[in-house]
């Protein structure tokens, strides 16, 4: 188990090691959800939820169900499962007693199953062999930084709205571009942090 | 019948690509092109659960409930991701830990999941498993291209072996991630400009997911 203070692997999620600018991962929805401030915020939240819970849960199973049984290779339908049940637990609940904030991220929720992002962070933390609380601050620390990013890229999406973008590279190619500019952005922080 | 399953390859490999017409699956797009030997195994790996994956859901796509296909096609493609998983575990060590999470990742690679949704669910076993070969080609050929660039610039090699000489400097920014995300904002601006659409019109703007 590396010896790493969890608030350093918190930073480093947000910054050095970001989930959309350093890993990839969670590109679908950061592509087709990213044209407006509001929608951006409102899955960034719902991302950041999720991983905070997924990722301890995840850790949890994995470490005591599925290792002292060595059934470690099902922990990609395990993980998927568990994930799949988090979201729709959390959607009813979310429904029954939080009406305002269901109907801000409702939508949302059902899409993020399907997020990369989730399950890579579950998978990154098995394989970083992080202990319970490092898995929980790279989870939260994933989701802020997701929901930074994709935020980020809203704002600068709607304000280049009306440019004169060459006729093939509309959309999903420009949107691609300025995700390479802000990730070189973010190579500046590198000097912070690192974990690998 | 041959002209249906070529259909089926054009379409998949380059009218309606994957990648750079439908914005699918990127994630392991950009994460493993860093060399050429990584997008090899993950187009090869991603090619297999696709097609096994639509065979699969094919066959049984009378005897699924509608409302519970979403968690059976999941379990489905889980299923032949932990055998792609096991097999680069067991046979080729080095590349599974190359790829790490990425290979587990295929599950949420949306390809899978969109060629099963859409047409595995409403066409017989033999066009579907087609289908599915050739949209995990026209995805395959993609990584291909970027990691042939990205390992050719960024490190002066193709396959682990020196091509540009000892002159060559190294573009390191071609294998960091920024890199990644320039070359794939490239490629899908070349292939909209150059490459026709399925209905023959100009591509329409912006991504789905």
């Amino acid at each position: 188990m590396p010896d790493i203070n969890p608030f350093v692997i918190f930073m480093a999620s947000i910054f050095t090691n970001n989930m959309i600018l350093a890993n990839f991962l969670g590109m679908c929805s950061f592509i087709a959800v990213s044209k407006e401030i509001k929608t951006a915020w409102g899955l960034g939240q719902a991302v950041t939820f999720v991983l905070t819970g997924t990722s301890i849960i995840n850790y949890l199973i994995y470490h005591y169900v599925l290792v002292p049984f060595n059934l470690e290779y099902l922990r990609f339908i395990v993980f998927i499962i568990l994930i799949a049940a988090f979201v729709q637990l959390v959607e009813m609940i979310v429904e029954r007693y939080l009406p305002t904030l269901y109907y801000s991220l409702g939508i949302f929720l059902p899409l993020i199953t399907v997020n990369c992002a989730i399950l890579g962070v579950s998978l990154f933390m098995i394989i970083r062999q992080y202990s319970l609380i490092q898995s929980a601050a790279f989870g939260v620390g994933s989701g802020i930084g997701w929901t930074l990013a994709i935020v980020a890229l809203a704002g600068i999406r709607q304000k280049i709205k009306n440019a004169p973008i060459p006729k093939g590279l509309e959309g999903a190619g420009i949107t691609l571009i300025i995700t390479g500019l802000m990730a070189l952005a973010f190579i500046g922080f590198s000097g912070i942090v690192s974990v690998q | 019948m041959i002209n249906t399953i070529k259909n089926i390859f054009s379409l998949g490999v380059f009218k309606d690509n994957p990648v750079f017409r439908q914005i699918l699956g990127i994630c392991s797009a950009l994460a493993v092109t860093n060399l050429l030997m990584n997008s090899v195994f993950m187009g090869l790996g991603l090619i297999f659960v696709t097609a096994l994956s639509s065979l699969t859901v094919s066959i049984l796509r009378k005897y699924t409930p509608k409302h519970i296909r979403m968690m059976v096609q999941t379990l489905i493609i889980s299923a032949y991701v932990i055998i792609v998983d096991i097999v680069l575990k067991a046979y080729f060590p080095a590349m599974s830990e190359a790829l790490g999470p990425y290979v587990g990742l295929i599950i949420t690679n949306c390809i899978i999941m969109g060629r099963c949704e859409v047409f595995a669910q409403n066409n017989p076993p033999f066009t579907s498993f087609i289908d599915g070969v050739a949209s995990g080609s026209g995805y395959a050929l993609v990584l291909l291209v970027i990691a042939f660039f990205r390992e050719l610039l960024g490190f002066g090699s193709l396959f682990g072996i020196n091509v540009l000489g000892e002159n060559w400097v190294n573009w390191v920014f071609m294998i960091m991630p920024p890199g990644a995300f320039f070359m794939l904002g490239v490629i899908i601006w070349l292939a909209n400009t150059y490459i026709p659409t399925k209905d023959g019109k100009a591509p329409a703007a912006g991504g789905g997911n």
